[in-house]
């Protein structure tokens, strides 16, 4: 045991201070053929770390965004949320993405099968020295699946159910997520077909986006929202945890599409990691500065809320396609992305579509934009591709969300009652209040 | 004795209650309030949708002076509160029948 723990501080040692390594000393330097497995694995531990504090981003941002009687609910909503989506990713969602040679039916569905790590010190195993540990991958694969998740909270905030909704999270998390993704991914039947997505405008966001839709459409707007054709603000109660949030997701994001690169063993996949990394903070910029540019020119005055939509915005129409961009290119296909925000917000208003925190805009119309500009900058990709695999997803993934909120809706309800819906669910649901020591009407 | 309500606007609170201790008021009696007058309200842009503010916050001050300095502050207050443009407040003086000190039960202007 004693041994075990001092053994990494050797090593740390023997990196830092090579020259001071004793001669008679075992040479611990590891061998050429296995730096890229060891690097690559250590990118993928980082940047999943990064995508995973994603999860506080969005948490923050939700909770900034909706009413003080329903915040307790949101925060507890995206803790319980990401926790089933890591059960449910380790116990089918991970084989059923990556299904290697697996496939249940090729192409299409993958494994059904729990996730396994290799053995303690790599044991009898000889591992792939061109990639990376199996638990570094998975590791970075499932925050992803965490994230489409936490797409579908916001939109559906202060009038689901807490039950509902978390059973939704595993079918979501479980099945419909890592089945789609698998397809591109996991090398099924749109990677055949030449689609690009580099870390998944359409995979992850535009699927949360879907998902957030048919759940907004079956859900119906919150109560008062829309009266007789004017729609009713409900203003967020905490702009500064909005702010917050949108700074973690932008951090988050780094990684994100940092470790889509998926290999860090030479230097050009170091230099373009960088480049990814540069690419997604200005497009994330050019969101931001759009939809404050945009606002003040609609309405006279620039709106915090539409600015932060805007960034992430931006972030969102980066991630199919982080590398090939120059940084100008990355910046106008990032301040689309935040004027979408500014036209589509108003817009799903008028459709009586209530979306709560903007997820509608930025994750599934930004993730479409991302999608459907990849071949303006990356000549690999075509627009006919582009167009039909995000058709496939989004068909797929709308029709099955719509079929399993309604299942829920006929079985268990969905929505609060009106007087739950009145008082907030921090105090109907869960008899808890987020901020206690205040109290408006 | 007098009493005085005025409604004004927050950031001139500190500034009126400086001019009225500075003329020897000893005390008053301030609330947040809203409400509306002849500046109505206004409207307000939220994610783009638009939205009416009814209620206007304001700051209610109130305060019983003895009837020959009420003269004075309603002038200060008038004086200092004073923006020139909409929504600056109004004032009211009332008649007082009785004050008293709860400390030591001194009546009328004494209890001051």
């Amino acid at each position: 045991m004693i041994l075990n723990k001092l053994l990494p501080v050797a090593v740390v040692t023997f990196a830092v201070l090579p020259g001071l390594a004793l001669a008679q000393e075992a040479d611990v330097t590891p061998p050429n053929s296995e730096i890229g497995y060891i690097l690559t694995t250590f990118m993928f531990i980082v940047t999943g770390v990064l995508v995973f504090w994603m999860a506080a981003g969005f948490t923050m941002l939700e909770a900034g965004l909706v009413r003080s009687k329903n915040v307790t609910m949101q925060l507890t909503k995206n803790i319980a949320l990401f926790s089933l989506a890591a059960i449910f990713y380790y116990l089918i969602g991970y084989n059923l993405m990556y299904p290697g040679d697996g496939w249940m039916i090729p192409n299409v569905l993958g494994a059904i099968s729990p996730t396994t790590l290799e053995p303690v010190g790599l044991a009898g195993v000889e591992p792939d020295l061109t990639y990376a540990s199996v638990g570094s991958d998975f590791f970075f694969q499932l925050m992803f699946c965490g994230a489409t998740a936490s797409i579908v909270s916001g939109t559906l905030a202060e009038r689901i159910k807490l039950w509902p909704f978390l059973i939704f999270v595993i079918i979501l998390t479980g099945l419909i997520y890592p089945i789609q993704a698998s397809w591109k991914w996991g090398g099924g039947f749109l990677d055949q077909a030449g689609f690009l997505d580099f870390a998944g405008s359409t995979v992850v966001h535009s699927v949360g986006g879907w998902a957030a839709l048919m759940g907004a459409l079956i859900l119906g707007p919150r109560l008062g929202k829309y009266k007789g054709g004017r729609t009713v603000p409900m203003l967020g109660s905490n702009l500064p945890l909005a702010a917050l949030g949108t700074f973690i997701l932008w951090m988050g994001w780094f990684g994100f599409n940092g470790g889509s690169q998926l290999y860090m063993d030479t230097a050009a996949n170091v230099a373009d990691i960088s480049r990814i990394l540069a690419n997604t903070n200005t497009a994330a910029a050019g969101g931001a500065i759009a939809a404050m540019l945009l606002t003040q020119f609609i309405y006279k005055k620039t709106d915090l809320t539409m600015v932060l939509n805007g960034a992430l915005a931006g972030l969102v129409s980066i991630t199919a396609e982080p590398l090939t961009p120059s940084l100008g290119a990355a910046t106008l296909i990032g301040m689309v992305g935040g004027v979408i925000v500014v036209f589509a917000v108003p817009m799903l208003d008028k459709l009586k579509i209530d979306d709560v925190v903007g997820a509608i805009p930025v994750h599934l119309l930004a993730g479409i934009w991302g999608t459907l500009a990849v071949p303006l900058t990356n000549s690999d990709a075509s627009f006919g591709t582009q167009i039909y695999s995000i058709t496939i997803v989004g068909v797929f993934v709308s029709a099955v969300s719509a079929a399993v909120w309604l299942v829920l809706k006929a079985t268990m309800g969905i929505r609060v009652g009106e007087e739950e819906e009145i008082k907030g669910l921090d105090v109907s649901e869960l008899g808890m209040e987020a901020y206690p020591e205040f109290h408006t009407s | 004795m007098k009493l005085i309500i005025a409604a004004i606007k927050p950031f001139k609170l500190e500034e009126v209650r400086e001019a009225l201790t500075s003329a020897g008021v000893r005390g008053m009696m301030v609330t947040e309030i809203k409400g509306f007058g002849s500046q109505s309200g206004h409207t307000e842009i939220y994610r783009g949708a638009e939205y009416a503010v009814n209620f206007v916050p304001k700051v209610k001050l109130e305060l019983v002076v003895p009837d020959p300095m009420a003269e004075q502050v309603v002038e200060l207050i008038q004086s200092t509160a004073r923006t020139d443009k909409i929504g600056d407040g109004k004032i009211f003086v009332l008649d007082v029948n009785q004050a008293v000190r709860v400390r030591t039960g001194e009546t009328g202007d004494d209890a001051l």
